[in-house]
């Protein structure tokens, strides 16, 4: 199977602060109470967006980033539970990517295996975007996954992924069952080496 | 060349290295529950792939079954049509299931080292974040995705990033009230809940090694709330003593083959470490966390800190996570009231939880103001948990005495906090909303502290408690 190259993407972003955003928050464990992801991105940061101060004000209920490709937060965002309804839910809402200061690895992963880069950016560089952001919700971003760089009203600042995860994108190998599957010998042949698999 | 755990486990499984650099590991052991695979067996089913290896995969069912009355069909119809689910996708791909008609049915995370199918130098995925208990054992366990446990169903294959490994020694003895839960939290607070990011943590030294594997077992649990998706412990005699005579372990000459070949996969003395981080035992207390992640915790003796006192970046963290909470900066944690008393979870729901739990609640009852709940992590836990009489003692107290499940370690069964609710609770995550109400507190501990914090009606010290006496010796 291979996938779609994705070197680019570029859109309107949506400015989300905070640190250690877990993925409880993106979509709480009720909604995961389902066997297909369907439907899930009407309850992303459900909780949140009741709790936040008043209704409407949650930045995913706001609608002058309403349509954006590109989600920016703070560091450790996706911590905490594995579950990929998580990633699912941000893209079945149509975010295309996320960039922020870091990402926890489960959360990256997932989100790989969909086809959503996560791309990291300096710590300033995530607070700056925020703030353009939030100033003129119209900016353009654009994360260009071969210069490895996002840009914004005419500044262009550095991001980082690990070198393979960026190589599986931008060479649309980032659904990686159909190379798992490829080399079936292979994998038997380690199969047997293993003493606990052929019974000791 | 001296090698650590890891990377002989590595080394062991690769298969190849993908044209992107990635590794293709072979998992050892492939664990699968209701709520992370139903979309993952459709996607096989869709493209006509069969389990690759369905002798290396084995399920149960835990987050959503009720913990009280489990009848079927169940009165939540979505949970109905996740178990119904599985039960069809582990006939039609012949994956062995463990439901609530099997006597062996529990947390994932609590089955698979009891069942001895969990052993040192395997691979081992789950879709779940907690899959880093095995490393207890000396197995490299990774929690993975929906996507992912497609992958592996499909070719018992994972394309994962090499890790970095971080050496945790702690040494010395623990006090009396002190546990392996307070020892995993101490380490959260010390390197963060991002700190192991990229790390695979071995922990080591003479605390650890002193640990039963059921402390190793909460340690390596808490791997992840640090941000580490794997953690381990290498195997020595009190690991192989737990694996003798369990079902899926072997037996009799093949156990001695297995305990050379494990022994062999153990980290070598002078193997390299990318970070070590020494800590002494002695100076631990009981921690409780205060706040909205597993970091945000104090000593308690402690008191809340203040935003001001916080690092410039955390200072909002902390001011939200109060705000939160509803407690004020610089308040004592002891004292602080609580609600619901849960002994149970992934982390904390074995026989030796429950044996501490119940010497500490001795012939006491739990405070009016409070629900109590006793949650065994599996069947198994609760019939030998019943065989000694802990039930009794929790009965008597004014607790519930549950069927095993992840109750209310999250909001996808029936057991869920309500509005405010403060929880004093042994699990892991104190997540917003995460005990299946979006306004509920969450007070992470040890399953002694939380008893002692039921009997008491607040957070009080399990180290006075004993001393004055408290509790049955
Ligand atoms: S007990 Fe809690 S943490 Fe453990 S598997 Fe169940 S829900 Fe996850």
């Amino acid at each position: 199977m291979s996938a779609r190259a994705i070197t680019c993407v570029q859109g309107t972003g949506l400015p989300l602060r905070g640190h250690d955003i877990d993925t409880d928050r993106i979509i709480p464990a009720r909604y995961l109470r389902a066997v297909t992801f369907e439907g899930l991105e009407r309850h992303v940061f459900e909780d949140d967006r009741r709790g936040w101060a008043g209704a409407g004000a949650h930045p995913f209920d706001r609608d002058e980033w309403r349509g954006a490709a590109v989600l920016v937060v703070n560091a450790n965002f996706g911590c905490g539970s594995s579950r990929e309804h998580a990633p699912q839910a941000l893209q079945r809402r149509g975010l295309q990517a996320i960039v922020g200061e870091s990402f926890s690895e489960i959360f990256f992963g997932n989100a790989l295996a969909l086809g959503l880069p996560c791309a990291s950016i300096g710590p300033a560089d995530a607070t700056w975007l925020q703030q353009l952001l939030e100033d003129a919700p119209d900016t353009q971003v654009v994360l260009d996954l071969e210069t490895m760089t996002v840009s914004a009203a005419g500044r262009v600042v550095p991001a980082s992924m690990p070198a393979s995860a960026r190589d599986a994108l931008v060479s649309g190998a980032w659904d990686a069952t159909g190379l798992l599957l490829a080399r079936g010998e292979e994998v038997d042949a380690v199969a047997a080496r293993l003493p606990y698999v052929s019974d000791w | 060349m001296p090698q650590t755990l890891l990377q002989k486990v590595w080394d062991a499984h690769t298969v190849r290295r993908l044209p992107s650099g990635q590794t293709q590991l072979f998992i050892g052991l492939h664990l699968v529950h209701e709520v992370t695979s139903p979309q993952a067996f459709d996607a096989l089913r869709q493209r006509g792939w069969p389990v690759r290896f369905p002798r290396r995969t084995f399920a149960t069912v835990d987050h959503i079954v009720p913990t009280r009355d489990a009848a079927r069909p169940f009165a939540d119809v979505m949970a109905e049509a996740m178990m119904t689910a599985l039960e069809r996708n582990c006939r039609e791909f012949g994956v062995p299931l463990w439901g609530l008609s099997d006597q062996r049915q529990g947390i994932v995370h609590v089955i698979g080292p009891e069942l001895g199918l969990t052993q040192p130098g395997m691979t081992i995925a789950c879709g779940d974040s907690h899959t880093s208990t095995h490393g207890a054992f000396g197995s490299v366990a990774f929690g993975i995705g929906t996507s992912q446990v497609r992958d592996v169903l499909a070719s018992q294959c994972l394309a994962m990033e090499p890790l970095k490994v971080r050496r945790i020694r702690v040494e010395g003895d623990l006090a009396e009230g002190v546990y392996a839960k307070d020892v995993v939290l101490a380490i959260i607070a010390r390197l963060g809940v991002k700190g192991g990011v990229g790390y695979a943590y071995e922990y080591a030294g003479s605390t650890i090694e002193g640990l039963s594997m059921d402390g190793r077992m909460t340690i390596c649990n808490m791997s992840i709330e640090g941000g580490a998706r794997v953690g381990y412990v290498n195997p020595d005699a009190t690991t192989f003593d737990y694996l003798r005579g369990r079902p899926f372990a072997p037996s009799g000459d093949a156990f001695d083959r297995a305990v050379s070949w494990w022994r062999s996969m153990a980290s070598d003395p002078g193997a390299p470490y990318d970070d070590e981080v020494v800590m002494e035992a002695a100076a631990l207390e009981p921690i409780v966390t205060w706040g909205v992640h597993p970091g945000q915790s104090v000593p308690v003796s402690g008191r809340l800190p203040a935003p001001s006192e916080a690092p410039p970046e955390e200072r909002q963290n902390v001011a939200d996570a109060l705000a939160f909470m509803g407690f004020d900066a610089g308040a004592p944690i002891a004292g602080t009231p609580i609600d619901v008393a849960f002994i149970g979870s992934c982390t904390n729901s074995r026989l030796s939880d429950l044996r501490e739990a119940a010497r500490v609640v001795g012939g006491q009852r739990i405070a009016r103001s409070v629900k109590g709940l006793v949650v065994p992590g599996s069947r198994a836990v609760r019939r030998a948990a019943e065989a000694e009489g802990l039930h009794e003692v929790f009965l008597a107290a004014g607790f519930e005495w549950r069927d095993a499940g992840c109750s209310m370690c999250l909001g996808m069964n029936p057991d869920r906090l309500e509005g405010r609710q403060i929880s004093a609770s042994s699990s892991n995550r104190n997540f917003k909303g995460r005990q299946g109400s979006p306004t509920g507190r969450t007070l992470l501990m040890s399953p002694a502290m939380v008893a002692a914090a039921a009997v008491a009606g607040e957070v009080v010290d399990l180290r006075q408690v004993l001393r004055a006496g408290g509790g049955a010796r």
